[in-house]
């Protein structure tokens, strides 16, 4: 069995409370950071350790720890974005929901390393059955004294605070969290500065994801040298991935990074392959952001080589026949699927999302909501698909935050894999467009 | 729903928890406290009015504009009256492939009504949301914090009937 360092108590009857999770080993990352290591000696290990941010942008989390100035007299902040949006991605919702206080225990040792003495966890406001999972967590650590003045007689003390999100994907931007938190409208804000020398009420703030928070007791009870010799170059330790869509077994799992995307589909021990009597059409591995790619690419990289769940292997060949691991939301889709309108529902959704604030993301993903809404109904023209592509290529790289690149990626990948699909839509509106309609031209299934 | 003419004042409860959660954030940083304040107000008031938000703005001594502002940037606040229980269905892809435009539309027909609309009863109103991280337990619905997952048309129907009740 592969190691789990994040769910290998999580179906432990009972882990949600205090009392079993403690008996299972939890706190002791805590007794160990606050009694035997200065906060210096834990970014170090957090460092060696090779963890990257596991919210989808995958920059390293000591690099980023490293970078939180440190000027006299002004509080710091450590800032848990439990925001999860992204189309495809719910292993953060498990995550807290099923073991709470991994995510405290993580925390505590975080906000420490970083100097912080009030640490606030950003849940997204739909989940605020999750905020009250976590606040009961919350006040159960703080009884056993893991929490509040003086923790274990160390001298350092930390309130954590839930706050519950309102509905906005944009949100889980560092910087809109950030003004959200401050009680204002999620717009992200110019950088430089950056979070890390002006962050929340304008101090030096980190701001990291669920997933990569919950290392961090692993990797201070095992070394940081432990968790970097799981999984392979680059893509150390483990990774969560929400598994969705037409697959036997949806759900989440901790994959060692490096095994096969084709063991990933098949194996009974993660998604247990298609729905009996399908077939594999496509993938689109790491959130809807992320560029889908058909069979035969997400299965095999361009060479041949057997495609691998790290950050490097599925993003070999760049867009052009390689894609990114993102926050790791993996939605497969079989033969039923019909590209088109999965590509328009997730340009809906960007649209919906869209804070407003700079105009080529306004505007763009309006745009491309309403023309593939045009091609899905069998209203549209060919010039269309290549206006599409324009649009997209005009919201990259020209927005404040990702949010532009990462509407603008979906759509230009499908027309880049499934470009048939798009010109059937146009010369077969009729059929195109009867429920459930489905391209009936030659497609690479596996 | 509340009536114009009533005092708009959170119960004695939620004034203690307001109260509460104004506290947890630094000597000036109080804003902070809108959100969840706004999430209370709507838990009391089942929507959000002009003159809860006005209220909420007292409470936190800052202008009504900034709690307009805030309040129609999210989502989740209700800023029209709405039926008892808010269904609030995700249309996003990954609950589109597990057959969640069937199931939604065997809802609005089990309800007779659209998206947007409220039952003439005042019990149910029914929206359209995207993704609620639920994707791998699709098609899902909220109502208020309760997650329904895993919806079928039978399923629908039982959590309908069980409501209505």
């Amino acid at each position: 069995m592969a190691v789990k360092i994040l769910t290998e108590h999580i179906n432990e009857p009972g882990i949600n409370t205090f009392e079993v999770y403690r008996k299972k080993g939890g706190y002791t990352a805590v007794e160990k950071a606050l009694k035997k290591m200065t906060p210096e000696e834990i970014v170090e290990e957090v460092k060696k350790s090779g963890v990257r941010g596991r919210g989808g942008a995958g920059f390293p989390m000591g690099m980023k720890w490293s970078f939180l100035a440190k000027p006299e007299g002004v509080p710091r902040y450590l800032v848990c974005n439990a925001d999860e949006s992204e189309p495809g991605t719910f292993k953060d919702h498990y995550l807290m929901r099923e073991i709470p206080h991994l995510l405290i225990e993580g925390m505590i040792v975080s906000s420490y390393a970083l100097g912080a003495n009030k640490s606030f966890i950003y849940v997204r406001g739909e989940l605020m059955y999750v905020v009250k999972i976590l606040e009961k967590a919350i006040e159960e650590a703080k009884a056993a004294g893991f929490l509040g003045k003086n923790i274990l007689g160390s001298g350092y003390d930390l309130e954590l605070v839930v706050q519950p999100g309102g509905g906005a994907y944009i949100c889980g931007e560092e910087t809109a969290l950030l003004e959200s938190l401050e009680g204002k409208r999620g717009n992200p804000r110019n950088k430089p500065p950056f979070p890390a020398v002006k962050g929340l009420y304008q101090s030096p703030t980190v701001v990291n994801n669920v997933e990569s928070i919950s290392n961090t007791p692993w990797i201070i009870n095992n070394g940081g040298e432990a968790y970097a010799a799981l999984g392979i170059g680059r893509s150390t330790g483990t990774k969560l991935i929400s598994a969705s869509g037409h697959i036997n077994k949806p759900g989440v799992y901790e994959i060692p990074l490096g095994i096969s995307v084709e063991d990933f589909i098949y194996a009974d021990e993660w998604c247990g392959g298609i729905r009996p009597g399908h077939h594999l059409k496509a993938v689109v591995a790491g959130g809807s952001s992320v560029p889908i790619l058909p069979a035969n690419l997400i299965l095999n990289l361009a060479n041949g080589d057997k495609r691998l769940m790290t950050y490097e292997s599925l993003s070999d060949g760049g867009f052009a026949t390689g894609t990114m691991l993102g926050s790791g939301g993996f939605i497969v889709m079989d033969e039923t699927t019909c590209i088109v309108r999965n590509t328009w529902t997730f340009a809906r959704f960007y649209h919906h999302e869209s804070c407003g604030q700079c105009s080529p993301c306004r505007e763009g993903t309006g745009w491309m909501d309403k023309v593939l809404e045009r091609i899905e109904n069998g209203k549209g023209n060919m010039r269309d698909i290549d206006l599409l592509v324009d649009v997209a290529k005009k919201i990259e790289g020209n927005t404040i935050c990702p949010l532009g690149d990462a509407a603008a990626w979906p759509v230009a990948a499908a027309i880049r894999h499934f470009r048939d699909e798009f010109e059937w839509h146009v010369t077969h509106p009729h059929e195109a467009t009867k429920p459930g309609a489905v391209y009936p031209g030659a497609m690479e299934l596996v | 729903m509340s009536n114009i003419a009533e005092k708009i004042a959170f119960t004695p409860e939620r004034f203690a928890k307001a109260q509460e959660i104004i506290a947890r954030y630094p000597e000036g940083k109080q804003k902070s406290a809108l959100l969840p304040l706004l999430h209370l107000a709507q838990e009391q008031y089942g929507w959000v009015s002009e003159e809860v938000m006005d209220y909420v703005a007292s409470l936190l001594n800052i202008l009504p504009i900034e709690v307009y502002e805030v309040a129609t940037f999210y989502t989740m606040f209700h800023l029209e009256p709405v039926g008892n229980h808010v269904i609030e269905y995700c249309r996003t892809g990954p609950c589109c492939l597990m057959g969640g435009e069937d199931v939604y539309a065997h809802l609005k027909q089990k309800l007779g009504i659209d998206t947007g609309e409220t039952t003439p009863d005042g019990k149910f109103t029914l929206k359209e949301v995207e993704c609620l991280a639920a994707c791998g337990w699709g098609p899902v619905f909220q109502i208020r914090e309760k997650y329904y997952m895993n919806l079928t048309n039978q399923k629908v129907d039982e959590i309908i009937e069980e409501l209505s009740k």
